[in-house]
């Protein structure tokens, strides 16, 4: 059952929020897949009380215009929720409470929608495979030899097991679409601003942004319409909502839509025959449905992963400079000074990717090499917005794969106790058709569009103009409608 | 470029970490690697370039200047490791 129909039941008194709620809850205790992270003690019972005064709500004709009311939900582990647990998956911040909401919270409880718990997560979102949270790895649903993908992999993964109807995820450079292809599940990063980061543990400010994960794109879009909009305690909110359900065409058809495919995307070395097969059958569809098809050659490629890892790590070490050990988190035991509180409490409490970056942040903001770095990244940054903004003159969307391989497997990237060298580049060029919407602020959904031999999902990213969140999602709808469900759950 | 012991420890001064020296080793063969994938972006010509640190031009949208309450001490200090009942408590840093 999809979201919008649990809803609808739920409305209708077809079903009860309680029992809508239960199969997740149940789901959140046996946790098949590592998906969810720890709750506190009283979790479940405190979950079942919301979800009666919640029906008491719903039965007195509140939530009639939420198309949730009543929807069960898992937060993505760096979404505050007040007197709930926030790590984001790291042990810097095991055991914090939060003590304020996230905007999202807010607005996805006056939608009448129930949050089940949180999600497991590649460690403060540094990460692509979910390997590098404390509470380990996340298990992809089609295959437990294969990683959920990340950072966002507990929200994919319980979205594609249907431990929970719907999930938050969020995407600094492909952590929601990377996963959700990897899992065979819907997956949209909207506009940069369209949704409030306030609340949401910041890993790369002017790339990171909330969004969805569903089943399909018709649950995807109307929890984006919860979730968007103004926000006071976001500046960089904008101040329009992108997102009202009532205009996403549903009945959009592809005729007469223009499509640009950067064929260099599909001739990289690192792309799997399978999903490059896989894509172009997909693109096919879209030509059959009656769309004008181009290629051309997407400029500044290779800039894209260095550019990416340079802004972010950058802001990365700039924003985790407030994990310190002083006003919440893990403070090491062993120091005795000040200094040591700092420098013992964060090499404890961070996980080695994280202190990798960090470590490279550190670099590219440092003297000497600022400019030759960082700078540089930011004007590549420019071009590669420009080019975007040259390719929406001529293109409604641009179709890539998500991601160049399948769902990797577990510890594929790692030695005995560490990431192999060679694994760090392989799994950062994963990354290679995702990033560069990031850096250009863009909305992109990963919608699934077949199957590999091993019966891994593949996932076609479909890139629209800024702000053009609700026409992409209309395309993608029709295309999941011509398409089919190509991904057996 | 190479990555020596000392450009490692000057970085883990500018991150305000304390590594092993088996973590050192690690990051240093790990940051050369990653450096010299990076750094083909010095090869992009980027004369008369303006850097973009924000996806969008309007970068801020301000709300009004109002003084409103924020937090009360006790929530701000709910999650310290070590407090009082209105500080948070650090290692004696005068000798």
């Amino acid at each position: 059952m999809s979201a919008l129909e649990i809803s609808a039941k739920i409305k209708a008194g077809e079903l009860k929020v309680v029992d809508a709620v239960r199969p997740c809850l149940d789901a959140l205790k046996e946790n098949r897949h590592n998906a969810f992270t720890p709750v506190k003690t009283g979790h479940e019972e405190r979950v079942l009380k919301k979800a009666e005064s919640l029906q008491k709500r719903i039965d007195a004709g509140e939530f009639v215009d939420s198309p949730l009311a009543g929807v069960p939900i898992g937060l993505k582990d760096n979404v505050s929720q007040i007197n709930e647990l926030v790590t984001g998956s790291s042990k810097m911040l095991t055991g914090y409470e939060s003590v304020f909401n996230a905007t999202i919270v807010d607005k996805i409880e006056q939608a009448g929608m129930l949050i089940v718990g949180k999600l497991n997560m590649d460690e403060f979102a540094m990460g692509s495979t979910n390997e590098t949270s404390f509470y380990g790895a996340v298990t992809n649903p089609h295959n437990n030899d294969r990683v959920a993908g990340g950072s966002s992999g507990g929200s994919a993964a319980a979205v594609a097991a249907k431990e929970i109807p719907l999930a938050i995820g969020s995407d600094t450079g492909g952590s929601i679409r990377q996963p959700s292809a990897f899992c065979g599940v819907v997956g949209m990063k909207p506009t940069y601003g369209t949704v409030s980061r306030y609340g949401v543990l910041a890993f790369a400010s002017s790339l990171d942004q909330v969004g969805a994960i569903a089943s399909n794109v018709s649950d995807c879009s109307a929890l984006l319409s919860v979730i968007s909009g103004e926000d006071k305690l976001d500046s960089t909110c904008v101040t329009k909502k992108p997102f009202c359900l009532e205009t996403i065409d549903e009945s959009a058809n592809l005729s007469g839509l223009k499509v640009g495919i950067p064929r260099n995307f599909l001739d990289v070395d690192v792309l799997d025959k399978e999903i490059k097969e896989s894509v172009t059958a997909a693109i096919e569809t879209f030509r059959t449905a009656g769309a004008i098809i181009e290629e051309f050659e997407m400029p500044l490629m290779e800039y894209i992963i260095p550019a990416y890892y340079i802004i972010s790590c950058a802001e990365g070490s700039s924003n985790f400079s407030k994990y310190d050990g002083l006003k919440y988190g893990y403070r090491s035991e062993k120091a005795k000074t000040l200094n040591e509180v700092y420098r013992l409490s964060r090499s404890e409490g961070f996980g080695m990717e994280v202190k990798r970056r960090i470590m490279v942040g550190s670099f590219v903001l440092s003297s000497g090499y600022y400019d030759a770095y960082y700078k540089k990244a930011l004007q590549a940054r420019e071009l590669i917005k420009n080019n975007y903004l040259k390719l929406f003159e001529k293109f409604d969307v641009i179709l890539t794969p998500t991601t160049p391989i399948t769902a990797y497997k577990l510890k594929s990237h790692q030695t005995e106790s560490e990431i192999a060298n060679v694994g760090i580049m392989k799994m950062y060029m994963g990354d290679i058709y995702t990033a560069s919407v990031n850096l250009a602020g863009l909305p992109a959904i990963s919608v699934p569009c077949g199957v590999d031999g091993e019966g891994l999902p593949i996932g076609l990213q479909i890139i629209g103009d800024s702000f053009a969140d609700e026409k992409l999602l209309g395309i993608a709808k029709a295309y999941e409608n011509i398409a089919g469900s190509v991904v057996k759950a | 470029m190479k990555f020596n012991h000392e450009l490692v420890s000057y970085l883990e001064d500018l991150s305000c970490l304390a590594l092993s020296e088996d973590e050192k080793a690690t990051l240093q063969s790990d940051l050369e690697k990653i450096l010299n994938h990076i750094q083909i972006i010095d090869k992009l010509d980027t004369e008369g370039v303006i850097p973009r640190s924000h996806p969008f031009d309007n970068v801020n949208a301000f709300r009004e200047d109002v003084v409103v309450s924020s937090f009360d001490r006790e929530l701000i200090l709910k999650n310290a490791p070590e407090k009082n009942d209105e500080m948070f408590i650090v290692p004696k840093t005068v000798e």
